[in-house]
């Protein structure tokens, strides 16, 4: 195939992506227009190839009339992969410069927004409970996913993750034993039911939904990586409104706030690890 | 032909190939050069490591960061690094023949976005990321460099690639940087000059 065509096909491919996800925001109500180009693309293309259909006019069609063709590929788009306690530094840096602001509240509302299939959420509700927070506490823990948000529910992990998981937890400041926090179970492990007490589960689409409370603290991680630079100025804002005065905001280890509208209005709690207090 | 960004991939043996190309990539070197390694999920050093052999600046991209010309990117442990019209994009999505960041992913992405004008390389490694990526970029009509598996430290990966498609050039490892620096010494860095 010559190049010309080549690139002839893939400005065609675009277009009935573009296509495809009007229709999916028409007919279904779920919004991913804005989503970075490359990476959506490629999770359509890799659900086609799963359905075997070769176009994406052709998988439009059975996306728009078979509801269990749309759910495929909404599990396909919302999953990204994510560890306990990943970069364990961030949960070390969150230890050491929020925990102390946090004992002086009466009560602390934290919003996980993207929790994805729950890693990071116990994570946290690990960190509280070692530093005698997490009665006081509330985690809303964010999906747009009804697939991940059952699994994160469950919280049952694979047994075979956790050596990785161990030695995340313990750069991450733990104090006690990993293995405290989980029961063997075969191949999986089932995290204690004591840790998600505190903590509510619940559908929420960071693209067409708004605020639903303020919160001390919002983890946003790796989550505004899947969005374009008009939608993350959108989901900034949000965050921002979404935060008290003096609130922190926990961002992805590649991810900045410079140049987004916001960045004037939080300044830096720890520069390498994406932690950032609301000052304004 | 013009080319507008370079690509390279490589896994066990790459830090030791990367030392022999990026000191010779030549210093007004006029296009972006994009490198995964695959690396561990903890290997925070290796940016800082390989900044000391670079000719050229070196950075792991922060998300949507713009890609600027004559400036070597790494990408960070733990993402795949896509590109995109714009800049770079990070994801999380799962690893990719058991790698993140995996070649194939940016090979792809860069084929998508810069068509014929993608010079793909891939060097030393042990498994078979990068062959249908560099396969991909062939088919778009770029040009696919491979370091020559007989000297390589590790043959898989140069030897999956030229399974895949017919590539360009087969070269040893000491020549693969001036043979860039041949390629593209005639490329209008103006093009990108901001």
């Amino acid at each position: 195939m010559s190049a010309l065509v080549q690139s002839d096909q893939t400005q065609l491919e675009d277009i009935e992506i573009a296509l495809l996800l009007e229709g999916l925001y028409r007919v279904y109500g779920f919004d991913f227009r804005d989503y970075s180009p490359a990476s959506i693309k490629r999770r359509i293309l890799e659900r086609m190839r799963a359905e075997k259909i070769t176009t994406v006019s052709a998988y439009q069609d059975c996306v728009l009339h078979d509801n269990a063709c749309m759910e495929r590929l909404l599990v396909g788009l919302s999953v990204h992969v994510t560890s306990m306690f990943r970069d364990p530094s961030f949960y070390l840096t969150f230890r050491r410069k929020v925990v102390p602001v946090l004992r002086t509240y009466p009560t602390v509302r934290i919003w996980h927004a993207g929790c994805s299939t729950g890693e990071e959420v116990y994570s946290m509700a690990i960190l509280l409970q070692e530093e005698g927070l997490y009665r006081k506490s509330v985690i809303y823990a964010t999906d747009i996913s009804r697939d991940v948000l059952r699994k994160a529910r469950e919280g049952i992990f694979p047994l075979a993750a956790m050596q990785e998981y161990t030695g995340n937890y313990m750069r991450a400041g733990g104090k006690h034993e990993f293995s405290d926090y989980y029961t063997a179970h075969y191949d999986n492990v089932i995290f204690h039911p004591a840790l998600k007490t505190n903590v509510v589960f619940s559908e929420h689409n960071l693209v067409t939904d708004g605020s639903f409370n303020e919160f001390h603290v919002i983890l946003c991680r790796n989550v505004m990586i899947y969005f374009n630079k008009a939608l993350q100025e959108r989901v900034h804002n949000l965050i921002y409104e979404s935060l008290s005065m003096f609130g922190v905001f926990g961002l992805g280890n590649k991810e900045s706030l410079k140049f987004t509208p916001r960045a004037d209005f939080y300044e830096k709690l720890d520069g390498h690890d994406k932690l950032y207090r609301k000052v304004k | 032909m013009t080319f507008e960004i370079i690509v390279i991939g490589t896994s066990y043996g790459g830090l030791a190939a990367l030392q022999t190309v990026l000191p010779a990539l030549a210093r007004d070197f006029p296009l972006p050069v994009v490198i995964v390694q695959h690396r561990g999920k903890d290997s925070d050093n290796l940016c800082e490591f390989l900044r000391r052999h670079s000719a050229l600046p070196l950075s792991e991209p922060n998300d949507k960061e713009a890609i600027a010309p004559g400036r070597v990117y790494l990408a960070p442990r733990d993402y795949h690094l896509l590109i995109e019209r714009d800049g770079f994009a990070l994801s999380t999505e799962a690893p990719v023949g058991y790698a993140r960041p995996s070649v194939n992913v940016l090979f792809e992405s860069a084929a998508e976005v810069y068509q014929q004008h993608v010079v793909g390389v891939v060097l030393t490694g042990a498994n078979t990321d990068g062959a249908r990526g560099l396969a991909k970029i062939k088919a778009h009509g770029g040009l696919c460099v491979v370091e020559d598996p007989a000297g390589a430290a590790s043959r898989g990966m140069p030897q999956a690639a030229i399974d895949a498609t017919p590539v360009d050039a087969v070269l040893p490892l000491p020549e693969i940087a001036p043979y860039l620096n041949q390629l593209c010494q005639h490329e209008p860095r103006s093009f990108y000059a901001s």
